[in-house]
């Protein structure tokens, strides 16, 4: 069921509707219940997949759990007898053994998620459709690399015991599923979502609308705006478009994967808010962003997390990279202090890349941003020098040229995404310093991509809308906030015409894939 | 507590980091200053802060960061 139908609005409002009516106890086993029917939608040959890792993850879990309890229960009844040193030791021998059952669901998990992937690609592609892993081939299980990397970062967190695990397998199947954040995340921690998935709500007029409205503002930017430019990104990737028309396709991607993305999020986000369930925030405004850190600390902010929390960190503090950095902080100085950092970057980066996708444009992808990012660090006291010299940071323009440099830059970045064979990529960026084809951009050419010039119009019109909407956010906090504040009836005007808008401008179709989101793909 | 003061002091000089109580929320330190602040305390105190405990309440002051290099040592 795509998330834009007509059949998920009905489904949705059913659920709410039940949702407020029904004991508030048996709240949690209906969200399961529309989890799995909108998993079943999808196609009942995924079931067995989200079932094997809610199960592994389930049993791993339990496994850790009993033998936690059993040294909490050791250590109290033999307190006064052991000494410090036992007791380490015995704690080391208990997390020694839990660090099996982890690593066999890790590798179970993670092992199933690398074959799914690898069978998207050449030579295992054709194999696949030839029928020689059958029950395989059938592209990527919906949410796959979603609900995988919530469940094993659950999965850590009991191991570290940072959480409490959960006993309740029907519970933890909901953990796992939650529909809406199934298709593209966010990805949450069990933490943070858990208790509020099981406990019971009471109806909140003010959330139910407020989820609404972020619900609609999702659809214009998915339908409106991401659909609608989607048919000239796709265009634009022809061998014949090189030079301008090339940076007009970074320009029109970035656009139309931030309609896509952050459109799918404030659906999913905005549904969860109408449930009574608050879903952690994936984005901040980032092309807002004047840095390549701070872009990252506000684009896809729950797999930065999660990349952070259980691949970064975990390397950069293990042992050998502490011994690397006393090692190398004697012979390099300052350098030095900062190559265990780095070693752990690029290992953040090429697992971020291969997240994505096997193929090796995003294996690129993942190690341009990982440069990029060491680059400004180790630039950054040059650049502040540079700053203080010529009092650039008091400067209001200066702030403006840092995002433009940084929007430009990413955009630059990204489009590697597009292109599977690096090879055209590169050719690409070649050509933006060889061919100054600006004429395209009134001779007719733009009128030739699939866009009539009342797309380009709609689209203008709607950037602006998305642009000042985020700028009145940036300054003055949530939107929807200050509307609750004012007169009813403007707001409610406000929102009718927003609705128009969607209902009459959303691309449905016509010509167009308005089908998949694109982050459904990784 | 001194020692960690310098190696605060060192990564962030305009800071003061005696006051300070919200160092992870007010972003004034990312993730490359938290890894380098615990390969410093391993340097310093031989503690090795574990993973799991690179959470924001451990590093949003000097004097939280400081109990958790206590407790490790205590451990």
């Amino acid at each position: 069921m795509q998330i834009t139908s007509f059949g998920f609005l009905l489904f949705a409002a059913l659920l709410l509707a039940v949702y407020y009516l029904i004991p508030k106890r048996a709240q949690w086993a209906l969200l399961l219940a529309a989890s799995y029917c909108f998993y079943l939608w999808a196609g009942i040959e995924y079931l067995g997949f989200i079932l094997l890792t809610t199960l592994s993850t389930y049993a791993a879990t339990m496994a850790m759990a009993a033998r936690q309890e059993k040294q909490e229960k050791f250590l109290a009844e033999n307190k006064a007898t052991i000494s410090r040193e036992e007791r380490k030791a015995y704690k080391a021998s208990v997390k020694r053994a839990n660090r099996v059952y982890l690593i066999i669901c890790l590798v179970l998990n993670f092992g199933i998620l690398a074959v799914c992937k690898a069978l998207l690609i050449e030579p295992f592609k054709t194999a696949a459709s030839a029928g020689t892993f059958s029950f395989l081939s059938l592209g990527l299980p919906l949410g796959i690399s979603f609900y995988m990397f919530q469940s094993m970062g659950y999965a850590v967190d009991v191991y570290r015991q940072t959480v409490k695990p959960e006993r309740n397998p029907f519970k933890l199947a909901l953990f796992v599923s939650f529909f809406p954040q199934l298709i593209q995340g966010p990805i949450s921690k069990f933490g943070q979502l858990a208790p509020q998935l099981y406990s019971p709500k009471k109806f909140d007029g003010k959330q139910l609308s407020f989820g609404l409205q972020r619900m609609l503002w999702g659809y214009f930017k998915k339908l409106v705006i991401a659909d609608r430019i989607a048919a000239a990104v796709f265009a634009l990737r022809g061998p014949e478009y090189t030079g301008v028309a090339f940076f007009v396709l970074t320009v029109f991607y970035a656009i139309q994967i931030y309609g896509d993305f952050t459109g799918g999020i404030d659906i999913a986000v905005g549904l969860a808010q109408a449930l009574g369930i608050k879903l952690p925030e994936n984005f901040i405004r980032p092309y807002f962003s004047k840095n390549i850190a701070e872009y990252w600390r506000r684009w896809h902010i729950s797999l930065g997390e999660w990349m952070k929390d259980y691949i970064f960190y975990p390397i950069s503090v293990s042992q050998p990279m502490l011994k690397l950095s006393k090692a190398a902080r004697k012979r390099m100085g300052n350098f030095g202090k900062r190559l265990p950092v780095y070693v752990a970057s690029v290992a953040t980066w090429l697992v971020t890349g291969i997240w994505h996708g096997l193929t090796p444009n995003f294996i690129v992808w993942g190690m341009l941003n990982c440069f990029f990012i060491v680059l400004s660090e180790e630039c950054s006291g040059l650049y502040e020098k540079f700053h203080g010299r010529f009092h650039l940071k008091e400067k209001k323009w200066y702030g403006g040229f840092e995002i433009l440099r940084m929007f430009i830059l990413m955009n630059l970045i990204r489009i590697v995404d597009l292109f599977p064979r690096v090879g055209d990529y590169f050719a690409r960026m070649g050509s933006l310093f060889t061919t100054f084809n600006f004429r395209i951009l009134w001779d007719g050419t733009m009128l030739q991509l699939g866009l009539s010039a009342l797309d380009y119009i709609i689209l203008a019109g709607g950037i602006v809308l998305i642009f000042t909407v985020s700028l009145i956010q940036e300054k003055k906090g949530s939107v929807r906030e200050l509307l609750w504040q004012k007169n009813p009836v403007l707001r409610y005007a406000l929102i009718f015409a927003l609705l128009v808008i969607v209902l009459l401008m959303g691309s449905y179709g016509f010509g167009y894939d308005a089908s998949g989101f694109i982050y459904n793909a990784f | 507590m001194e020692k960690l003061l310098e190696i605060l002091d060192e990564l962030h000089p305009d800071v003061d980091f005696e006051t300070e109580e919200h160092l992870i929320d007010n972003k004034i330190l990312d993730s490359f200053d938290i890894v380098t602040i615990v390969a410093e305390i391993d340097a310093e105190y031989d503690v090795a802060i574990p993973a799991e405990e690179l959470i924001p309440e451990n590093f949003n002051s000097a004097k939280a960061l400081y109990a958790l290099v206590e407790k490790l040592m205590d451990e």
